[in-house]
C-alpha cells in the first residue's frame, strides 16, 4: 500500500477503526456486542420495529435517537402496504452493510469514491410461504447485488474493494451462513 | 547433559540453523523426535511432490545437484535430500529423542526428553508449522456412518471406500487430494473457503521462479502491510507434477469435481450439511489476488527487460462457478461415503512450558525472536519473509536468527 498521504475522503474514520481493532485485539472481551430490536404489532400485517439500545465495548449504549421502521406487505398479499415487506428490509440490511464496507475499504486503500450505487434483486417462489409445495424454501432462491461505482481506481481495484467488503460484511455472513435462532414466548 | 544451544527438530529449518551455528562455532545439539525429515517421512500422502522446483531448495552450504532443476521432488527424494544435507553439514542430530518439556531455568532452558534432560542457554524451536491437522468443531456432528480422515492420515485413494467423497478445504492440499481421488473414480465434491489461486507456469516460467526473481518471496515481515493477516494466508493452490500441471478450481471442474461453498454447519442427528453461499466471492477474491501477483510480475519483467525473452503477458480465465451451487448435502443419503479434512495444519506446542503463547496458542515473536530471551522460532509461515515456510526460506532465516542468537550469547556471557 502506498504510504504517501493522498487526500482521500470518503468520510470514514479509518484511523479510529484501526485503533479499535488494535485495542480489541488486546482486550477481546470488549469486542462482544449485542444488537437489539423491538417490534409491536399494529394491525393486520403491519408492524412497527424500534431500534435504540445496544451493548458493546463492555457497556450499554443508546443510538442518538430511537429509530422506527414500519413493515407491512403489499396489496397483492391483500395487505395495506404501510411499509416495506420484511424481506425487502433484509435486502436493505445487506445493501447498507456492503456499501458501508465499500466506503471503509476504499478509504483504507486510499481510493476516492465519487458515487456508489447498488441494485439488489432477490428471487422468491412464494409457493414456499404459502405452503403449496414443501420442496420450495420460504426464503430467497438467491440474491443478486449489482454495484455501479465511480472512483479514482482501476476496474480491478474497484472489484477488489467490493470483494473485500463482502468478506468483512456481517449481514453477508448472516445471509450466506446458517445462524441458530431461538424464539421463546414469555 | 549440557550444550550451549538446543535445536528442536531436524527438518530443513533445524538443519539450516545447525549449519549456521557450526559456522559461528556455537556448540549445539539437534533433537529429533523421529529421524531426519520426520514429518516428510511419516505425515505426507504417497503421490505428493514438493510444490517448489528442485533448484529452489537452496540451503546454507548445499543445493540441488541433479540434472532436473525444474522438476519437483517426490517425498522419498525430499527425504534423501534432507538426509544428505544433515550429513554434509555434519549436524549433531540426536534422533528418536522426543522433547517432553521446555522450561526456563536459572541460566537458560531446561529441556526434558525421553532420552534424558538437557540444560542450554538458547533454544531454537524448529518443529514446523504442520504438526496437527486442524479439524473444524462441526466434525463432531458428522454421522458415524461416514468415514472421516485428515489430510495427514490420507495416503492414496485405495485407502478410501468406493463412493462419493467430500474434501473440505481448497488450498494446495485439498485441491491435490480432490484431483487424485476424483480421478480414481470416486465422485468428489470440494468445499471451497478462502484460498489463494496461482498458476504453476506463467509466461513460460515456473510461478516460483517469478516470485523468487521479482522479490515477492523476499517480502519482509516488518515491511508488509498487515503481518498478522499475511501469516494467516493459506498456501498457494499449487501442485508439483512431472507435467507441471496447474491444479485449480477450473481444472477440477473440468474433470468433474463439484465445487461447493465453505462447509458452514452440520446438524447433529439428521446429518444435514450446510454450505456457505459465499463461493462466488471466495473465487472472485482469489482471482483478483492472483491477478495482482501477475501484475507485480509483469511490472518486474518490464523493468528488468525480460519482456522479449519470455512469453507475452496474459490473464487466466476467471474461476467458473455454477449459477446456483448447492447449499446443502444430506450426509445420510449415501451420496458421500468419506469426508477428508484438508482444513489446514497447526503447530503443536503442548511441550512448551514457557509463557510465550498468545490466546490463540501462537508463539509471540518478532521475526522469530521469541519474547523469552534466548528462544528462537523457525519454519512457520511468514516468520521473517514470505518464503519462511519453504525449504528455500530456511537459509536466510537461519542466517538472521543465528546472528541474533550469537549476539545474545555474547551479551549473556559478559553479564
Amino acid at each position: 500500500m502506498a504510504t504517501s498521504k493522498k487526500q482521500v475522503d470518503n468520510g470514514v474514520n479509518v484511523e479510529a477503526l484501526l485503533g479499535a481493532r488494535k485495542a480489541l485485539t488486546e482486550a477481546p472481551e470488549g469486542a462482544k456486542f449485542q444488537w437489539r430490536a423491538t417490534c409491536k404489532w399494529v394491525y393486520g400485517t403491519h408492524s412497527r420495529s424500534s431500534i435504540h439500545g445496544y451493548f458493546g465495548l463492555g457497556e450499554e449504549h443508546k443510538h442518538k435517537t430511537e429509530f422506527t421502521f414500519e413493515a407491512d406487505h403489499p396489496e397483492v398479499f391483500a395487505s395495506e402496504d404501510k411499509g416495506a415487506a420484511p424481506v425487502e428490509m433484509v435486502l436493505c440490511g445487506l445493501a447498507s452493510c456492503l456499501t458501508a464496507g465499500v466506503a471503509a475499504v476504499a478509504q483504507h486503500r486510499e481510493i476516492q469514491l465519487r458515487s456508489v450505487s447498488a441494485t439488489l434483486e432477490a428471487g422468491m417462489d412464494i409457493q414456499g410461504i404459502l405452503g403449496i409445495d414443501s420442496d420450495v424454501r420460504n426464503g430467497f432462491d438467491g440474491i443478486k447485488v449489482t454495484y455501479k461505482i465511480d472512483a479514482d481506481a482501476t476496474p480491478d481495484e474497484i472489484k477488489a474493494v467490493v470483494a473485500q467488503s463482502q468478506k468483512r460484511s456481517a449481514v453477508y455472513d448472516i445471509i450466506a451462513n446458517p445462524t441458530n435462532i431461538t424464539v421463546e414466548v414469555s | 547433559m549440557r550444550t550451549t544451544t538446543l535445536i528442536i527438530g531436524a527438518g530443513q529449518a533445524g538443519l539450516a540453523m545447525s549449519r549456521c551455528l557450526t559456522d559461528r562455532s556455537i556448540d549445539h545439539v539437534v533433537l529429533e523426535r523421529g529421524e531426519v525429515a520426520n514429518s516428510w517421512k511419516t505425515e505426507r500422502w504417497d503421490s505428493l511432490r514438493l510444490l517448489t522446483p528442485n533448484w529452489q531448495s537452496r540451503l546454507p552450504g548445499f543445493g540441488y545437484e541433479g540434472d532436473d532443476p525444474d522438476g519437483y521432488r517426490t517425498m522419498p527424494e525430499t527425504i534423501a535430500f534432507l538426509e544428505r544435507y544433515a550429513e554434509v553439514v555434519a549436524a549433531p542430530v540426536r534422533t528418536n529423542t522426543r522433547v517432553k518439556s521446555v522450561r526456563q531455568s536459572d541460566d537458560g532452558y531446561q529441556v526434558v526428553t525421553d532420552q534424558g534432560d538437557w540444560q542450554c542457554q538458547a533454544v531454537v524451536l524448529a518443529t514446523g508449522a504442520c504438526n496437527i491437522a486442524t479439524v473444524p468443531a462441526l466434525a463432531q456432528a458428522v454421522p458415524a456412518a461416514i468415514n472421516t480422515l485428515t489430510a495427514m492420515q490420507y495416503r492414496n485413494p485405495e485407502q478410501i471406500e468406493k463412493g462419493g467423497v467430500l474434501v473440505v478445504g481448497a488450498s494446495a492440499t485439498g485441491t491435490q487430494i480432490a484431483d487424485e481421488i476424483h480421478r480414481s473414480g470416486r465422485p468428489t465434491t470440494l468445499a471451497v473457503g478462502e484460498h489463494v489461486r496461482a498458476p504453476r507456469v506463467y509466461r513460460g516460467r515456473d510461478i516460483e521462479w517469478w516470485m523468487d526473481a521479482a522479490g515477492v518471496l523476499d517480502d519482509r515481515y516488518d515491511e508488509v502491510d498487515d503481518i498478522a493477516r499475511a501469516r494467516r494466508v493459506p498456501s498457494l493452490q499449487l501442485a508439483g507434477s512431472v507435467e507441471r500441471r496447474t491444479i485449480d478450481l477450473n481444472s477440477l471442474t473440468a474433470i468433474g469435481v463439484k465445487l461447493i461453498g465453505r462447509l458452514a454447519h452440520v446438524s447433529l442427528g439428521d446429518g444435514k450439511a450446510q454450505f456457505s453461499g459465499s463461493l462466488r466471492n471466495q473465487c472472485a477474491l482469489a482471482d483478483l489476488k492472483m491477478n495482482r501477483l501477475l501484475d507485480r510480475i509483469d511490472e518486474w519483467a518490464t523493468e528488468n527487460g525480460l519482456d522479449d525473452q519470455v512469453e507475452p503477458s496474459h490473464r487466466f480465465e476467471p474461476t467458473e462457478v455454477e449459477a446456483s451451487p448447492p447449499l446443502g448435502l444430506d450426509l445420510n443419503s449415501g451420496e458421500i461415503r468419506t469426508i477428508i479434512w484438508a482444513t489446514g495444519f497447526r503447530p503443536d506446542y503442548s511441550w512448551l512450558d514457557v509463557p510465550v503463547l498468545d490466546r490463540k496458542g501462537r508463539i509471540r515473536h518478532d521475526g522469530g525472536v521469541v519474547e523469552s530471551p534466548g528462544m528462537y522460532l523457525m519454519g512457520i509461515p511468514f516468520l521473517r519473509r514470505r518464503k519462511s515456510s519453504l525449504i528455500d526460506g530456511a537459509g536466510d532465516d537461519a542466517r538472521d536468527l543465528s546472528a541474533h542468537l550469537a549476539s545474545y550469547l555474547h551479551r549473556a556471557g559478559r553479564s
